[in-house]
């Protein structure tokens, strides 16, 4: 139980997607101008991520690793289809995102209008692939660690993404130097925003 | 008095519009402005009346400071004959120690941040912003007395224009430029900011020189009395140790109104209710530290006083503030107890929060709308 909770902290606060390895940047962006549209995105990719990486350990410890396949039959246990992990954990993402992206457009169309491209691009957003990836990497005991490391993952982005939306909207009247408005500013917002989780670096769980 | 006007005003002509010095208006009007109450008003638009300007306010501040700063000199001395077991030396020899060992932080950091700040000022043609005062003071009180100069440059370089001129100037920073100094040198050199050996002026070897915040996060008993650690006679940044000095700027804070009371005592009261909960767990020796020993230790007070109550980068809305001070405590004492890294952590957790002030804010000002509206339907 503790375990778990420290992997949910963890990659929170210290293995921030955003700010700890700079991955989702492109929605990170683009989508943070007001607080609702972000926050739409944000619970977007806290789904996407506590389905897909449950998902994809289920894939990668049952199907592709080398000896997954024994329990099909002992004579598989040779076997290693680890060649496959991109392309599947790939198709797995672009299903979910579908998903979410049918529900979206039924229950909330406001939303669905705002977000516009960006909640298909979900399915190439590297913050996604990345959090399959990293599962794979840290090779996680068992199903609950990896969901509670993609619910982290999301909940992350989500507290970036919400945070960087609502310093954009009070820095709107702000008198930026013409040469940085817009996506300039948010660059450097997004780096010290990097320093205030620093503060959290090193914290053994 | 009077002889200063009339230097002002004969001086005038030359900067305004069409002068010689034209391009320098914005540095006379600092000038200007800073000796004598402008009688500037605004002309359009909704605003408040109040008797007092930005620059009386910003005064106000480093007088609260004051305090501190004479005791961080003459506490600095103080060590630095501690630890070399000199006990016999005067109040004054200390004090004078200390005061050679601070002014140079000062001046370095106020000619630094000024004259970035009057270059911008006439680069962008926007009058010199009084923030910069207090950010030059506040800067030489957060560091180790012991820092190298260029360093302490190059960090107030970085946090001025980095975190404020970017954003247009004072008012518009999302993050306070004192903390990012503070974070910049923490994070780009640690062996300066962090350890054994820093704290202390030009350390003998009688001492350890750790701080009592070092000490409990090694895992020692604190060879402090909690007194001591109240009136500040311990190593540490040189305005942050005496949390009697702190007070008593906060007591002038809250007098004038320029502090927010609410801050403050928010953060104190997170900062406790952690140390209390932290007690409870106490699964090892640090979490069993008093709880009020938290918030006399390093810089609590001195960051819930000064750092968290400035009026930019905090919340702006009432029940905001207390949110944000709460969780400044609460985070500050998280850092401390489990990040062995940063046991000095109470400024890198106001700057995390800087960071989510504006979003409870938001969601403040939301649910005030949702209220009211709410009332407005019913009412109807």
């Amino acid at each position: 139980m503790e375990e778990i909770v420290s992997i949910f902290i963890r990659s929170i606060f210290i293995d921030n997607m955003v700010f700890a390895y700079f991955l989702g940047m492109c929605s990170y962006l683009a989508v943070s101008k007001t607080v609702k549209t972000s926050f739409g995105l944000g619970v977007a990719v806290i789904f996407v991520l506590g389905i897909t990486v449950p998902i994809n350990y289920i894939i990668e410890n049952y199907l592709l690793s080398e000896g997954a396949l024994s329990w099909l039959h002992p004579g598989f246990a040779g076997l290693d289809l680890s060649f496959l992990t991109f392309i599947m954990f790939i198709a797995t993402i672009a299903s979910m995102v579908q998903l979410v992206e049918m529900f979206v457009e039924k229950f909330s169309p406001a939303l669905y209008a705002s977000l516009g491209i960006f909640l298909p691009l979900i399915a190439v957003n590297c913050a996604i692939l990345g959090g399959s990836l990293f599962m794979q990497e840290r090779e996680y005991a068992n199903i609950v660690e990896a969901t509670s490391f993609g619910l982290g993952s999301g909940v992350g982005f989500f507290l970036a993404i919400v945070g960087i939306a609502a310093i954009r909207e009070k820095i709107e009247y702000s008198n930026v130097p013409p040469a940085l408005r817009g996506l300039g500013i948010t660059f450097i917002i997004t780096g010290l925003m990097g320093i205030a989780f620093m503060s959290f670096l090193g914290i053994n769980l | 008095m009077k002889f200063l006007r009339n230097i002002l005003d004969k001086i005038e002509p030359n900067f305004k519009e069409g002068g010689r010095f034209s391009f320098l208006e914005s540095t006379y009007d600092a000038f200007a402005t800073f000796l004598f109450v402008p009688n500037h008003t605004t002309k359009s638009g909704a605003h408040i009346r109040d008797a007092i300007d930005l620059k009386r306010t910003m005064s106000m501040v480093i007088i609260a400071l004051v305090p501190a700063i004479l005791f961080g000199m003459w506490n600095v001395g103080h060590q630095h004959y501690l630890s070399h077991q000199i006990v016999d030396a005067s109040f004054f020899e200390k004090f004078w120690y200390g005061f050679l060992k601070v002014l140079p932080l000062i001046v370095v950091s106020y000619v630094t941040a000024l004259s970035i700040e009057f270059a911008a000022a006439q680069i962008r043609r926007h009058q010199v912003n009084e923030g910069v005062l207090v950010s030059g003071m506040l800067i030489p009180l957060i560091v180790p007395p012991d820092i190298p100069l260029w360093m302490l440059s190059l960090a107030t370089a970085f946090a001025v224009i980095i975190g404020k001129e970017v954003f247009g100037g004072t008012g518009m920073n999302v993050f306070n430029p004192a903390l990012l100094t503070r974070a910049f040198l923490f994070f780009a050199y640690p062996q300066h900011m962090s350890g054994d050996n820093v704290w202390i002026s030009n350390q003998g070897d009688a001492v350890t020189g750790a701080t009592p915040l070092a000490e409990a996060a090694a895992g020692q008993d604190i060879s402090l009395s909690s007194w001591d650690m109240f009136l500040g006679f311990m190593p540490g940044s040189v305005g942050e140790t005496s949390t009697l000095a702190i007070l008593l700027g906060a007591f002038f804070l809250i007098f004038t109104g320029i502090g927010s009371l609410r801050v403050m005592l928010s953060v104190f009261a997170g900062g406790y209710l952690m140390g209390l909960l932290f007690n409870l767990w106490g699964a090892n020796e640090f979490m069993l530290m008093p709880a009020h020993y938290h918030l006399i230790v390093g810089g609590f007070a001195f960051g819930a006083v000064f750092m968290a109550t400035d009026p930019v980068s905090a919340s702006q809305t009432n029940t905001g503030k207390y949110i944000y001070g709460f969780l400044i405590g609460i985070i500050a004492v998280l850092i401390r107890v489990i990040n062995p890294a940063y046991p000095e952590g109470m400024m890198l957790a106001i700057l995390f929060m800087n960071t989510f002030a504006p979003l409870i804010d938001h969601y403040v000002v939301g649910a005030n709308i949702k209220r009211r509206m709410k009332r407005a339907l019913t009412q109807k």
